[in-house]
């Protein structure tokens, strides 16, 4: 069936489009806008009904409060430790695994990385208890190291990903560095890696966000409150401070905060790294 | 030839040295505990005294656990709710970003937005919004007199109040989507509009056949993630109320975490394995039903 369409019926089908992609985008936009909103509100302001979008005036001390309510600070750093060794751990294991399963051939090769990529199915609650036992025989509960350590031993996903970026880098450069006497290391480090960087880039974010939102391991693993992480903390403080919605929404966009300005800096691997693959995080 | 097999051992040798983390990893942290676990889920332990063998009583226990059915119901309904609306949604956004149209990035972003924020802050946004006096959703409801329900403190309206809560995620999978939209050949919608396609006939005979792969690995993934949903009832109903929010691996992590039952903790966790292994062989089994692969796909 062809439609004849006038100009006149092509703009009108423009304009509905386009309302509905900015209807549907603002319905997405809408829990975020109210909770910066409320977050600012002054006590007598949060309750009104109807809602009023505008804090009047705003208040800028119930972030300072909110976070000064928990010790906020700890629990950034500690958060901030996690995640960088975490990051560390990944971009360092996943290299050099990943390198392997892209450009050595050995006997084993194909199978394994079956099971890597099978690995990713499997439901974390079927080694919850056992890891539990195991780390707790180890005396790692109440430390970091339970969070951190299995991060040195690589992640399906990542190793994945940086197994594909691999692929496509030409295999001259290596030939011409090995013909100049450089060892596997250092092809993967000097030539590799540096090629290899919008990938490590991904990786790193995705580790990234997926250090800093993680809530049931650390809430398994860290029971004293001198230990929680961010995620944890907010928890503790909805727990706590029920009612107290404007300093909730200050403390969870506070927290929320470095993945917000992360993401909005760079976007662009946040998407590739979704469109790649799409788990985790 | 005894240079060149000299040379491959040598290969071999790095590639195992290379990825030897890996295989330390999933020795210690994956396949070690799958086994474990199932060795204690054939155990009574509180982890203080010794475990004490007791055959398959943690297994037959959950027949008559009213709360292992329960949860077991929740995390079914849920899933049935969820998956198919997370599939359905996430294409419609993928499909709206796809138009060429001012402000792309703009709509990406802000759909994408909300799945970059913790498990945690993401609940307690919602927390609010859900509140049945003062929260925004019934706040503007009662603007065009309407009665809100009370939502999250309801056990008729809280399961389905969680489903609304997670939707506002859906734009980690509207993303994969619009890669596989990307990724179909503009040829064949000319094609199609050549012998004389409408738009619906171009989206029906084009789009879906050509986007079943990515609609097959979005439903795959969904479904072995939302059968393990934990935060969302965690931290907004802690299962409540009347345990109308309880789901599976909530009930798990009372169980081995609160109660120190690990013994059927462990049991009910390799339910669950066997639960999601059973339910994702059956996806991929039907795949071949319905996944289309061209002759060429993949490099």
């Amino acid at each position: 069936m062809i439609t004849q369409s006038s100009p006149w019926q092509n703009r009108v089908r423009r304009l509905g489009v386009f309302l509905l992609v900015w209807g549907v985008a603002a319905l997405f936009l809408i829990p975020f806008l109210w909770m910066v909103s409320s977050s600012l509100k002054p006590n007598y302001q949060i309750f009104a009904t109807p809602p009023q979008w505008i804090p009047n005036p705003p208040q800028w001390q119930n972030y300072t409060e909110a976070l000064t309510m928990l010790p906020f600070g700890r629990y950034v750093v500690n958060t901030a430790i996690i995640t960088i060794a975490v990051i560390f751990g990944h971009l360092l294991s996943c290299t050099l695994i990943a390198y392997a399963f892209a450009r050595l051939r050995a006997p084993g090769r194909d199978t394994l990385f079956i099971v890597v990529l099978a690995t990713m199915m499997l439901p974390y609650p079927v080694t919850m208890v056992p890891l539990y036992v195991l780390f707790n025989w180890l005396d790692w509960i109440n430390t970091f190291l339970p969070l951190t350590v299995p991060a040195f031993f690589g992640s399906a996903f990542y190793i994945f990903l940086l197994r594909q970026f691999f692929m496509t880098v030409p295999r001259d450069l290596e030939d011409a560095a090995r013909i100049d006497g450089a060892n596997t290391l250092q092809i993967i480090f000097r030539i590799m890696t540096p090629l290899a960087l919008p990938a490590m880039v991904t990786v790193a974010i995705f580790s990234f966000q997926a250090a800093w939102n993680d809530f049931l391991a650390p809430l398994i693993y860290l029971q004293q409150p001198d230990l929680y992480t961010v995620t944890l903390g907010l928890q503790f403080f909805r727990s706590t401070f029920t009612t107290n919605w404007a300093y909730l929404m200050a403390a969870s966009l506070a927290t929320s905060l470095p993945m917000i300005l992360l993401f909005f800096v760079a976007q662009r691997y946040f998407i590739e790294g979704i469109s790649l693959g799409g788990m985790k995080g | 030839m005894f240079l060149k097999s000299r040379a491959a051992r040598r290969e071999t040798l790095t590639f195992y040295l290379l990825i030897s983390p890996w295989i330390v990893g999933f020795l210690f942290f994956t396949l070690g505990p799958v086994l474990v676990s199932l060795g204690i889920s054939f155990t009574r332990w509180n982890l203080l005294t010794p475990p004490v063998p007791i055959g398959l009583r943690n297994y037959t226990r959950m027949l008559d656990d009213r709360l292992f059915w329960q949860s077991l119901s929740v995390t079914f309904r849920y899933t049935l709710l969820y998956v198919p609306s997370e599939l359905v949604g996430g294409l419609l956004l993928a499909l709206l970003m796809n138009r060429n149209i001012k402000g792309i990035r703009a709509d990406r972003t802000s759909y994408y937005l909300p799945t970059v924020i913790s498990g945690v802050a993401f609940v307690v946004v919602w927390m609010w919004l859900f509140q049945p006096e003062v929260g925004l959703i019934n706040a503007t409801l009662s603007r065009f007199g309407i009665q809100g329900p009370r939502w999250l403190a309801d056990p008729r309206t809280a399961l389905f109040a969680l489903w609304m809560m997670s939707l506002w995620g859906l734009g980690r999978n509207a993303i994969i989507f619009l890669a596989g939209l990307k990724g179909i050949p503009k040829e064949l919608y000319e094609a199609a509009a050549m012998d004389g396609a409408g738009m619906w006939q171009g989206f029906r005979h084009v789009t879906l056949p050509m986007l079943t792969p990515t609609i097959f690995f979005v439903l795959v993934l969904s479904l072995i993630a939302t059968l393990q949903t934990f935060t969302s009832a965690f931290v907004a109903t802690n299962g409540g109320p009347l345990d109308s929010t309880l789901f599976y691996v909530l009930y798990l992590y009372r169980k081995a975490f609160q109660e120190f039952q690990m013994g059927y903790a462990a049991a009910l966790a390799w339910v669950l394995f066997i639960v999601i292994l059973l339910l994702t062989i059956l996806v991929v089994r039907s795949g071949q039903w319905w996944v289309y692969y061209e002759g060429e796909r993949e490099s």
